[in-house]
């Protein structure tokens, strides 16, 4: 028994030990001048594909449901904590980006819980399809909406001309050209972004992994394996359920937070159905419910297509083949079998050569 | 008059996710998944259909046939080296990836041969207008060829699974695929048959739908395909008739959107739609209710 | 006062009554019996007790309180634990969380204080630990408590069911077919186990069971159902030897 919760932190400690040394060892490279400009630009989308793998691994993996719409949560959290940004822009930078991340992931939450109520009352695919419908809809009224702010205050409306905002008043989030200059707001914690981004990363795994090794985690685990069971044992399974879905979506909202930060431009286009969907892929490929193996997969998969720019059209072709084959590889039960046998060869061989 | 022109283009739009979706709904009713590569394999089949006509000089009749038949082999390939390794996999998430995988290959190949430009696409079907109270509405020939169309396929499609053997062969594996394979079927060949009709039928969509649309890019199937997913589901997901209905649904919906409240906020509005109908009816309109035993 | 007192209960699905004018009442501290042939109502008695059908007509009392109509969760709170025909565990969780799960609604702590790690946290999880040990040591499955739910062999997951049920705390335990698909020897080491848990914990039993040698063995009282509608009730060896009862099993 002892032994058992031995593992599981080592385990957890392992997995802060992996993101640690990842932002030492890249310190170290562009400390040395050893790393090219493309990598430089694609850490900190790394944390977030990461923080947003982690999260949604809450949601797939822990508590047994499909959700095709993460980048919806990402979405609000992005657009309400640039807006933040931009209206609070007399706060100064350090304490208005602690509380933009806070604003990312308590909006994200909030829409977790009213997306939540409804779809989880559904099951299986209708509950994917549905989740899918919400990002949807997220992204398509973003797209029409207008906000600027004057000194009569906040303006709201769905067209440039009807926001009627006073001379010297500023427009902010122009429809579907977004919000542009946020990064700008934050001259002197611009540069730090990436270990922000590492810090993020730390602080989602922390409460991922918590929440997942306590009580209510267990609730959210045994709703997963039999809800008729859960129920039988006096577990609320719509409560955790919900939890687990509304923590999700805060999750992903920070993640939204940072990659709205680390934009020139912020464009709803971007939180299309396609992102949901690669986020899934990152989950589904480093393991249904473990961790690590969403972190690495993130890592993996989103630098992947990157690193392949110089096969121009080539690269995507790749990309796909790469991960139909190691779908195959990693779940078809013949290939399953066909590993098991190629291992147990090997040791057979190692026992043999230890027995001579 | 031009509520009655937005209803015929609603239904128009809506016979073509109809005809997707049944593809959709029968290779789910039976392999049980979401193949994403569905809305792709359209595509395939327009680019079949416009490099035969303007490359190959083929006849329309002959470039349609062509594409029928390359999609319906290009899915019965699709499930056997991609899909059904898995069927028996752990996790149906397995299969679902691989499918999204499919999605980005068809996607990606397409761009490699014919370029990310818009190509305009040919017109295949040349039937002339109809129209009406005196010339005030005009009925497009490519509508009513949709839309009989539609008719067609999906009455056609329920005599097959209801009257014929391999037919009922499909229902039997929707139904329980292990007592199926008990009772005799092959279920591997029903699963392939399923899946060569479904794309053969999205080579027709592909065709009609880029006759109505005449631009054709690799990701052209993508949207279509999706708003077909959702059709199906609307319809409940397994049911041909729900496949239908769902579908010419959501077309009128997303044609009276786009006309009486905001081009912009069309797809929303059929997303929403969807939303309030799957929780007053948790699987679809035509779904049957499956309560888990206790 | 009883501990579970059942009057009148009926429940209609379409045109079938599954269950017609059911009665009965169960002592504390007593295992009784509740036995029938293949689609007698047996199990849908069970469902109907513990809420997952809402019953058309009766009243439900467990120890003198109205539980009629109210949800599986509130049921359990209010003490009536069961196990499952197809067996229903947490099969992706270790042996030892099953049983905590059980312990959820008796040892708490909020979400916030298990993120945090705050000393409540490692002072209720000690607490679980130690009384989910202790009983899975009943069972004899302290030994796995890490292993994975899922990879029991048969006889033992049955028995964790059991476990897991225990640890609600309930006032009243249902066993649905505690012994299907065991040999000859578990059937006997469970209902060793049985006893035991019935004189250890002082509970109330109510176990369905096809075996009927398991039933003579172990229950007061038993009652026989058929067709939905109790056929015989009473002293469990009296009724066995009910002509109308042999009939039933064995046909004419």
């Amino acid at each position: 028994m002892k032994k058992t919760m031995n593992k599981t932190t080592k385990n957890n400690f392992i997995n802060y030990g992996i993101v640690i040394a990842i932002f030492v060892i890249v310190e170290i490279l562009s400390g040395t001048g050893n790393l090219s400009r493309l990598l430089t630009g694609l850490l900190v989308p790394l944390c977030v594909y990461t923080i947003a793998a982690i999260s949604l691994n809450l949601i797939v993996g822990f508590s047994g449901e499909l959700s095709l719409g993460h980048a919806g949560f990402m979405c609000v959290g992005a657009y309400s904590s640039a807006l933040f940004s931009h209206i609070a822009s007399d706060i100064p930078q350090v304490p208005r980006f602690i509380l933009a991340i806070l604003i990312g992931a308590a909006v994200a939450a909030v829409f977790g819980v009213i997306i939540g109520i409804p779809v989880l009352r559904l099951r299986g695919d209708y509950l994917a399809i549905v989740t899918l419908a919400f990002g949807e809809i997220i992204k398509n009224l973003i797209n029409i909406l207008y906000v600027g702010f004057d000194e009569n205050g906040l303006h709201v409306a769905t067209s440039s001309a009807n926001l009627k905002l006073a001379a010297g008043g500023k427009q902010i989030l122009k429809g579907a050209l977004g919000i542009s200059g946020t990064g700008a707001l934050y001259k002197d914690v611009k540069h730090y972004f990436f270990p922000i981004g590492i810090i993020l990363v730390l602080l989602t795994l922390f409460i991922v992994q918590n929440l997942v090794n306590s009580r209510s985690g267990r609730a959210i685990m045994a709703t997963r394996d039999n809800r008729i069971a859960a129920e039988s044992v006096g577990i609320d399974v719509t409560k955790f359920k919900l939890l687990a879905f509304t923590i999700s979506a805060a999750l992903a909202g920070v993640a939204g937070v940072l990659y709205a930060h680390n934009l020139s431009m912020l464009k709803v286009s971007g939180f299309d159905y396609n992102m949901s969907i690669l986020i899934l892929v990152y989950v589904v490929l480093g393991g249904i419910g473990n961790l690590r193996g969403s972190m690495i997969a993130a890592i993996i998969l989103y630098a992947l297509p990157e690193l392949l720019r110089g096969f121009a059209n080539y690269r995507m072709l790749i990309y796909a083949i790469v991960l139909i084959v190691m779908m195959l590889f990693n779940w078809a039960p013949a290939a399953r079998n066909w590993r098991a046998r190629v291992m147990e060869k090997i040791r057979g061989t190692k026992n043999k050569k230890e027995a001579a | 008059m031009s509520f009655l022109s937005y209803l015929k283009d609603g239904i128009s739009l809506g016979s073509i996710y109809a005809i997707i979706a049944l593809g959709y709904t029968m290779v789910y009713g039976i392999a049980k998944m979401l193949n994403f590569a569905h809305g792709d394999v359209i595509m395939v089949g327009a680019y079949v259909i416009l490099t035969a006509v303007t490359r190959g000089g083929m006849s329309p009749v002959l470039a349609v046939a062509l594409s029928v038949i390359f999609c319906t082999v290009l899915g019965m390939v699709i499930e056997k080296v991609a899909y059904s390794p898995l069927r028996k996999a752990s996790s149906n998430l397995a299969v679902l990836i691989t499918a999204i995988g499919v999605s980005y290959l068809l996607q990606n190949l397409a761009l490699l041969i014919f370029g990310a430009d818009a190509k305009s696409f040919v017109t295949v079907i040349d039937v002339p207008s109809v129209s009406l109270f005196d010339g005030q509405l005009v009925i497009k020939g490519i509508t009513i060829v949709t839309i009989l169309s539609c008719i067609v396929i999906m009455a056609g499609l329920m005599l097959f699974v209801q009257k014929t053997k391999p037919g009922r062969a499909m229902q039997a594996v929707s139904e329980d695929r292990d007592a199926a394979q008990l009772m005799g079927v092959n279920v591997n060949a029903t699963i392939s048959m399923t899946f060569a009709i479904g794309s053969g039928l999205a080579a027709i969509a592909g065709l009609l739908l880029c006759q109505t649309y005449p631009t054709l890019t690799p990701y052209t199937g993508a949207m279509p395909g999706i708003k077909a997913f959702v059709a199906a589901v609307f319809g409940g997901i397994g049911s041909i008739p729900g496949a239908m209905v769902g579908g010419i649904l959501l077309g009128v919906i997303e044609i009276f959107g786009k006309a009486y409240i905001s081009s912009q906020v069309a797809d929303a509005i059929c997303f929403a739609v969807l939303i309030v109908v799957l929780l007053v009816k948790p699987t679809g309109l035509f779904g049957k209710n499956i309560q888990e035993k206790v | 006062m009883a501990m579970l007192e059942v009057n009148h209960l009926a429940i209609q699905f379409g045109g079938l009554r599954a269950v017609d004018g059911f009665n009965v009442s169960i002592e504390k501290g007593q295992l009784y019996g509740l036995i029938g042939p293949n689609g007698a109502g047996k199990t849908t008695i069970f469902n109907l007790l513990t809420g997952v059908y809402k019953p058309t007509e009766g009243i439900i009392k467990l120890d003198g309180q109205d539980i009629t109509g109210k949800s599986t969760i509130e049921i359990n709170k209010a003490g009536i634990a069961r196990t499952f025909q197809n067996i229903r565990l947490f099969k992706d969780m270790p042996v030892l969380d099953n049983v905590k799960v059980g312990l959820h609604n008796h040892h708490s702590y909020s979400t916030l204080t298990g993120i945090l790690r705050l000393p409540k946290y490692h002072k209720v999880e000690k607490e679980m630990n130690e009384k989910a040990m202790e009983i899975l040591k009943v069972f004899d499955l302290d030994k796995e408590a890490d292993t994975l739910a899922g990879n029991l062999p048969y006889g033992k997951q049955r028995k964790l069911e059991i476990a897991r049920a225990l640890a609600t705390n309930p006032k009243l335990l249902l066993l649905d077919e505690p012994a299907a698909g065991m040999n000859p020897n578990e059937t006997q080491e469970l209902m060793d186990t049985i006893r035991f848990v019935q004189k250890h914990f002082g509970m109330t039993i109510l176990l369905i069971e096809h075996d009927m040698k398991l039933v003579g063995g172990i229950c007061e009282e038993v009652t026989v159902l058929n067709f939905g509608q109790v056929l015989a009730q009473g002293e469990t060896l009296k009724v066995l030897k009910d002509p109308a009862v042999v009939t039933a099993y064995l046909g004419e």
